[in-house]
This record gives C-alpha cells, sequence and structure tokens, in this order.
C-alpha cells in the first residue's frame, strides 16, 4: 500500500514538476502491458499437480512520462496468485518500481528505480528478466555525468529489490569510463580505439551473528578495456572482491576474483569470437544469507552459446557458476560465397561453436594450518584447470536459402552438462546428448509463410553417462499469415523414457493475433518441465497442462 | 478471484486510458537514449540523421530467432531499398554484456550493412516501451515515430518497405 501511495505522488509531483518547467515540450506518455494468464488441470502422468486456484496470473503495467528533460514512470504488478514456476513470494499487487529522472546538458539524475550496469557486470550490474521473475532493481539514486566528451562518471546508492521488499544490504558505487580517443580532437578518428574503464562496489550489512566477526562492509572493484582496430576487437575485464563470508561460499573468509577476455576479428563473410574466463568465490549479494536468485550484485556472464531450439535450450541449459569455473569459448561464423559450387546461389552460413567449462584446480587447506584457521575455505592454482567438467557445448549450424521460397538450416549440438553441479543435484550425473535439429521456411505467396522444426536428442552411452530423462522427439509446423496471424503446433514426445509410463507426448497448439503494437494468443496442451535461462540466471519451470493466454501490448 | 478481476479491470482499463491519451504510436521522437556503438564509442540515438529520408529502426538480439530472421530477410532487399527511396536501417542491438561482444562477429559475417548499435543496459528498450524483440519504428523526413510493429512474420517486410515508400514519394 505504501508503495501504491509512493508511485502515485510521483506521477503527481511530475505532472507538477513538468507544468512548471518543461513548457516547451509537450508531454508524452508511453507504456506497455503484458498479461500471462494459465488454466491448469492435473496430469499425474507428467507429474503437473492439481493447482487450488485453477486459474493464475501474471500482469505488468509499466507507464513512462517524458516531459522536456524530465522523465517518470511507474511498474504495476499483480501475481494474482504468480504462475507456476514463479517465486511464490511474489504473490501480490503493487507499485514495484517507479522513478523520476532530470536530464540536462551533461548531467542525469534518477531518484526511485533504476537499472545500471558497470563494464560486462562482474562488479555490479542490475537488471529485469521478467520471463525468470528475475528483478533486483536498485532502489536509491544514480548521477550520471559526463565530464567532457569521452569521460563519462556514474554514481549509484541505495538497496536492491527482494520480491516486494527491498534486501537487507546497501550498496554504494562508482564507476568511470574513458573513451581515450575522445580527449584529442586529432585522435578521434584514428582506426584504433581504446576504451578504459573501472569500478568500486561496496556493499553494507550489519553482523547480527553471534559466533563469527563478519566484514559489514565488502568492496569489490575492477578495471576493464576494450581496444579497437579495425576488424579486431579485444575486451578485458578483471575483478577482485574481499573477504565476503556467505551463504553461497560457505562463510569462508578468502578473496575473490575474476577475468574475463574475448577477442574478436570479422570481416565481411567471417566473423571469429574467441573468449576465456576465470571465476573464483565471486558470488555478491546484498543479503549474505539469501539464496536462488535474489539481490544479486553483480552478473557473470556464461560463455555458452544462447540457443533457441526446444530441445537445446530448455533441458540441459548452462548457467555460470559464480562460486568457481574456468570457461573457453570459440565461435566461427563463416558464409560460403554466392554462386559458388558449395555455397550456392545466395550462399551458405557455417558457424562453428565450441564452448567447454571446467572446475577450478583447488587445494582444501590443510586442519589446522594458519590458513585454515582464518577459514580461508581452499587454495586455487590459478594456473591450471580443474579436473571436473561442467559443461560442453561443440555444434555446427548450416542454414541455406534454396530460392525465394525455400531456407533450410540444420544445426547438430555435441552437449555435455553435469546436473550434479548445474543443477545442485547430488544424485544424478553427468549427461552427454546428441541433438539434431532440422529447420525449413517455406514462403508461399502474399505473406503466407509455412515454418517447420524436427528435432531430435539422443542420450549417450548408459554406462558412462547419467540418462536422466532418454531420448526425446520434437516436431513443430507454424504457419503465418503476415502480419497478423500465426498458429503453431507441436509435439515433443519423451520416447525413451526409462519409465515406461512417462513416456509420453506433450502436444501443444497456439494461436496468435498481431496488431502492430498489439499481441494476443491462446494456448492448449501440455507444457514440459524445464530450465529457462536468460544470462546466467535460470527459472525451473513445472510440467503443466492446461490453456493459456498471453496478451501483450506497447503504446 | 474479486482481486484477480480487479488487478485485470485495472491493467485494461490503465492500458485503454493511455492509448486514448497517445493516439498510436506516431509523431513522437526518439529519447535521448546513450547507445554503444560496435567499436566501443558511446552515440545518443536522438542524434541520427538521414538527410531528410526515412529510418526505419530495429530491435533486435543474437538470441532472437525472429528477430535474425527479419534482419536476414530484409538484407536481400537492402540495396534496392536504400536505391529506391535512400532509407536507412538502424539495427540495435538488445544483446546484454554476455553477447554483446558477439554483435559484431555476427553481423560482419552476414555482410549487414546498417548502422549497428548495442544497447547492454536495455536503457533504450526501456524508454520505447518495447516488450519483446523484434520491434521495428518507422521514422519520417522529421524524425517522428509513424510506424510500429512488433513481432515478425515472413512477410512483414514488404509491408515495412510499402510503409517507407509511402514515406519517400511525400516529399
Amino acid at each position: 500500500m505504501k508503495s501504491l501511495i509512493g508511485g502515485c505522488l510521483l506521477v503527481a509531483s511530475i505532472g507538477i514538476c513538468t507544468t512548471t518547467y518543461g513548457q516547451e515540450n509537450e508531454l508524452r506518455i508511453g507504456g506497455n502491458t503484458q498479461l500471462d494468464m494459465q488454466y491448469y488441470y492435473p496430469d499425474s502422468i507428467i507429474g503437473a499437480d492439481t493447482v487450488p486456484e485453477k486459474m493464475l496470473m501474471n500482469g505488468y503495467t509499466n507507464i513512462n512520462f517524458i516531459k522536456g528533460n524530465w522523465s517518470a514512470g511507474f511498474r504495476y504488478e499483480a501475481y494474482v496468485n504468480p504462475i507456476l514456476g514463479f517465486d511464490p513470494g511474489y504473490e501480490g499487487t503493487g507499485i514495484s518500481y517507479r522513478y523520476v529522472t532530470y536530464k540536462q546538458d551533461n548531467i542525469e539524475v534518477t531518484l526511485g528505480n533504476f537499472y545500471e550496469q558497470f563494464g560486462s557486470g562482474m562488479v555490479f550490474r542490475t537488471y529485469e528478466a521478467r520471463t525468470l521473475g528475475y528483478d533486483n532493481a536498485m532502489d536509491g539514486f544514480r548521477i550520471r555525468y559526463q565530464v567532457t566528451d569521452g569521460i563519462h562518471l556514474t554514481s549509484i546508492w541505495g538497496k536492491q529489490r527482494q520480491l516486494w521488499a527491498l534486501g537487507e544490504g546497501l550498496i554504494r558505487g562508482f564507476d568511470g569510463e574513458v573513451m581515450i580517443n575522445e580527449l584529442k580532437e586529432s585522435w578521434k578518428d584514428k582506426k584504433t580505439q581504446l576504451t578504459l574503464g573501472g569500478s568500486f562496489v561496496s556493499k553494507y550489512q550489519e553482523d547480527k551473528d553471534p559466533l563469527y566477526i563478519l566484514p559489514e562492509n565488502v568492496g569489490n572493484y575492477g578495471g576493464r578495456f576494450n581496444l579497437n582496430s579495425g576488424n579486431f576487437n579485444l575486451y578485458g575485464e578483471y575483478a577482485e572482491k574481499i573477504n565476503d563470508p556467505s551463504r553461497d561460499n560457505g562463510f569462508i573468509y578468502k578473496d575473490g576474483r575474476a577475468l574475463l577476455l574475448e577477442a574478436t576479428y570479422s570481416q565481411k563473410g567471417l566473423g571469429v569470437y574467441l573468449a576465456g574466463k576465470m571465476v573464483d568465490n565471486m558470488a555478491y549479494r546484498s543479503d549474505r544469507t539469501a539464496s536462488g536468485n535474489n539481490v544479486m550484485i553483480n552478473y557473470h556472464p556464461a560463455l555458452t552459446k544462447q540457443h533457441t531450439y526446444a530441445l537445446a535450450a530448455t533441458l540441459y541449459p548452462y548457467a555460470t557458476q559464480p562460486t568457481g569455473e574456468m570457461a573457453a569459448q570459440l565461435e566461427v561464423a563463416y558464409k560460403i560465397k554466392k554462386k559458388s559450387k558449395l555455397g550456392g546461389k545466395y550462399g551458405t552460413n557455417v558457424t562453428l561453436n565450441l564452448s567447454t567449462v571446467q572446475g577450478l584446480d583447488t587445494t582444501t587447506l590443510v586442519t589446522n594450518s594458519s590458513a585454515e584457521n582464518k577459514r580461508l575455505g581452499y587454495e586455487v592454482n590459478y594456473f591450471n584447470v580443474g579436473s571436473q567438467k561442467y559443461f560442453h557445448d561443440y555444434n555446427i549450424e548450416i542454414s541455406r536459402k534454396f530460392n525465394k521460397h525455400l531456407k533450410m538450416k540444420y544445426t547438430y549440438l555435441n552437449l555435455l552438462y553435469n546436473m550434479n553441479v548445474v543443477q545442485g543435484l547430488q544424485t544424478k550425473g553427468t549427461v552427454l546428448t546428441h541433438i539434431h535439429v532440422l529447420e525449413a521456411t517455406h514462403r508461399l505467396t502474399n505473406g503466407h509463410a509455412i515454418r517447420w522444426e524436427m528435432q531430435h536428442l539422443g542420450v549417450a552411452d548408459e554406462n558412462k553417462y547419467y540418462p536422466d530423462m532418454g531420448n526425446w522427439a520434437y516436431g513443430l509446423v507454424e504457419y503465418t499469415y503476415a502480419p497478423h496471424w500465426f498458429f503453431t503446433v507441436l509435439d515433443q514426445y519423451n520416447y525413451g523414457n526409462k519409465d515406461e509410463a512417462r513416456r509420453v507426448h506433450y502436444f501443444t497448439g497456439v494461436v496468435g493475433y498481431m496488431k502492430g503494437q498489439h499481441r494476443i494468443q491462446a494456448g492448449y496442451g501440455r507444457q514440459r518441465a524445464g530450465i529457462f535461462c536468460v544470462g546466467g540466471v535460470c527459472r525451473n519451470v513445472p510440467a503443466a497442462n492446461g490453456f493459456t493466454l498471453s496478451i501483450t501490448s506497447n503504446f | 478471484m474479486k482481486s484477480v478481476l480487479f488487478s485485470l479491470s485495472l491493467l485494461v482499463a490503465t492500458s485503454f486510458t493511455m492509448m486514448a491519451f497517445t493516439g498510436d504510436a506516431t509523431k513522437k521522437k526518439l529519447p535521448s537514449v546513450m547507445l554503444t556503438q560496435l567499436n566501443g564509442k558511446k552515440f545518443d540515438i536522438s542524434k541520427i540523421d538521414n538527410n531528410g529520408k526515412p529510418i526505419i529502426i530495429n530491435i533486435w538480439a543474437t538470441w532472437c530467432s525472429p528477430c535474425k530472421r527479419e534482419l536476414n530477410a530484409i538484407h536481400d532487399l537492402y540495396e534496392d531499398w536504400v536505391e529506391e527511396t535512400g532509407v536507412k536501417l538502424i539495427a540495435i542491438s538488445m544483446d546484454d554484456s554476455r553477447n554483446m561482444r558477439k554483435v559484431k562477429p555476427y553481423v560482419d559475417s552476414k555482410g549487414w550493412e546498417y548502422e549497428c548499435y548495442i544497447d547492454p543496459n536495455s536503457d533504450f528498450v526501456r524508454a520505447m516501451n518495447v516488450v519483446n524483440p523484434p520491434q521495428s519504428y518507422i521514422l519520417n523526413k522529421d524524425k517522428e515515430i509513424v510506424y510500429a510493429h512488433n513481432g515478425y512474420a515472413p512477410g512483414d517486410e514488404q509491408i515495412l518497405y510499402k510503409k517507407v515508400k509511402e514515406l519517400a514519394g511525400q516529399k
């Protein structure tokens, strides 16, 4: 209720402010709405439980006001009650996000909620990933100041959103970025461009622990650079965190560190991406006792390809292990020239992606040693890779346009996934899968098109690897009539499940209508349990059977 | 149940009021938001220019299949579009720090000739109230948004181009 009143006050005050200051500019109002509703039937075969409410809904509306140098807005959220898979703690309605921003010349001040990131986020990043129910927005203030061309400073202060409340810890941070070439007129148009940046974040949380003396202020700081020269780009970032005993690391006092290097080379028809990353004890939250996806202050990008095909994306997706990992990724995209023997009339695109993630090479400290007494937990040999494999994904994608009407794409993935580590399930094991996907788009006339997908996931060598749910087959057909209609039917068949009763079809049909900025879609069928990830954050979606209705609108 | 109905009606009511307030997406200009160029420099998107010719703004991401289908489909036609109408397409990627460095190799490998920017903190996406990509806009000679479309189905690019041609013909 308090936040609702707060939101209303804010909107009212903006009304007043704008009439006073921004008379030369008209008031602009915009926003969006998203409604997701689901009707559930119990379905014991797929493990969908009875939902007492039968119907659940998540709703979001953003309204933004801009007038002259002022902007303000709020988001109303309603989880009545939260759709399965979202944190039940979201139950309720209210204004979860509201802000006022004033921007003039080189300075921008925001009061209220905001999202911000420093560098790639290893020190600080707040963001919203709505499909994941993830929102760690700051509530406080932010100042962005452009000192001169090429020098940008940002300062933040506040607390983070945790469901309908704020996390316990206080966060203060500062970031500076200098684009070296902008500093001198004669450097501006040079082929080589260099950017340097640095940030510092400190969190404060009172120590109420009766046993341990816990650090109340914990700093996390880092530096970064980006070097661009024609076709070549190199990005590097290093971050270090002082002792931060927390639930994530088992309350040890060891410092944390992380290093990320990303190099790319590209020219017409060729793109190469090569990256390496090391993360050690870098979980950083504004509440040391928090778990799950709550109040994370920083973010560690996963060096793995983000897939979009169902069997590749939602059964075994990887999420960075902020407590420790080493990862490498190479991606090469190449276009075989058009009108060549291999390339065909329009050329053929080939993308090869290799990513691998291993644990760190750690040694647990010897009992009674002085380091052990300081509760440092373990030591790391940074020059070696740990023996435990967390994940690999070796895949190749070939796509080709055959003529005006037909385009096809084939993808093969060899994917290894350590369920014990990534999902924290100690009783499972490592799964190795071979996934094949064939996709085709047929363009018919006058905006009619048919797209289909065939996918197969096969688990490898059951003596060596954990079979999990076994083999899957998947088929999808989508008919679109631009610009308004689409119809999709899909079936996922878990034909290789060890448990014969679970060899079931997950059949779903969806119909959607779009008009300009508005979209409505309705579906019916079975939804497979899966994991949906964006960035390093994932959400478990339980199996369900029933109707879905989704409306989105942008205005 | 009562609370469900209440929330629903509130959401629907606010949406409709706002739509009534604002009409379509029309006559709005782009907000002033700092985006990142592919070489790491920053650029205020409200300062884009195409000498009085139409501009297409497309918001996409490397992880969004329909987005890539749309921009690759336009790529096949883009040369003709530019020649006929002088239109300029500005592709703004909403990839975050996980994928933002993969944008340049992707764009180059496809040979896109679009003007490309990245919005890693989603500042532009929020300012434009975008729910999901792909999202496209057309700006007229005064850089006012005169058309907006969400989503992509094969054939949508023809409708987009029809609008561009109408604008280019107006002068």
